[in-house]
């Protein structure tokens, strides 16, 4: 399947894109880490600490464990710090 | 009143005041407004909020109906700001109108505490030694736990 997969804040400065579209056929949030991981040394180093990376698939926060069947659209991102 | 997510500045007077002449029915309305602080001891040039555009609304929306399933509200708004703002401008506001006072305080409450930890926004601090994304607090977090 075709994602769009998009980076906010500190993770898009440090694998220098904001959106990318990836062709994968991982089963969840999980696996796609390990697979955009292995992209590039920016990916690797953006994805180190995932205790410190968020995730929302189609717009709705999400977790590691969420699947990615029908999924078009997974966002990764810092801890929010709105308000 | 619903959500409000933009670049521009607002008239928080203008805001309150229009809120406030909506809510006559209500008796009760709370305001809350967040600024870009002015801290003599840390200095900023300027405050650059990024947000997910489409998440950013569905996200506000969602909390928004959290707090309407929870208290009796006759009705709400959320501004929040994207963009670059520079020290003494708002950031954002709240505004509840109930009937009863405390609920009006208490859903105001419960719309920050939400939006600081659940809504897409992430702030960089701008300052004359360089830029810095802003690190979300562990107490932001455990604010959520009392709702």
């Amino acid at each position: 399947m075709k994602l769009d997969v998009l980076y906010f804040a500190w993770l898009r400065e440090r694998i220098g894109l904001s959106r990318e579209v990836v062709e994968t056929d991982a089963p969840d949030v999980a696996a796609l880490v390990a697979e955009l991981a292995a992209r590039s040394p920016h990916h690797a180093q953006a994805f180190s600490d995932m205790a410190a990376v968020r995730v929302a698939v189609d717009q709705e926060l999400a977790s590691p464990e969420t699947p990615l069947s029908d999924a078009r659209e997974i966002a990764f991102f810092p801890p929010m710090t709105g308000g | 009143m619903g959500v409000r997510v933009q670049a521009e500045k607002f008239d928080y007077g203008a805001e309150c005041a229009a809120f406030a002449a909506g809510a006559a029915g209500a008796g009760a309305v709370v305001t809350f407004a967040g600024i870009v602080r002015d801290d003599p001891e840390a200095p900023l040039s300027a405050m650059e909020i990024e947000h997910y555009p489409g998440m950013t609304e569905r996200a506000l929306e969602a909390i928004l109906e959290q707090a309407y399933a929870r208290w009796t509200l006759t009705d709400a708004l959320i501004i929040h700001r994207h963009g670059t703002m520079v020290p003494g401008e708002m950031i954002m506001m709240v505004a509840t109108a109930s009937p009863h006072r405390a609920e009006a305080f208490a859903a105001a409450e419960f719309l920050m505490d939400f939006l600081k930890s659940r809504a897409p926004f992430w702030k960089r601090e701008i300052t004359a030694q360089g830029a810095r994304w802003v690190e979300a607090k562990d107490h932001d977090e455990a604010a959520l736990s009392r709702w």
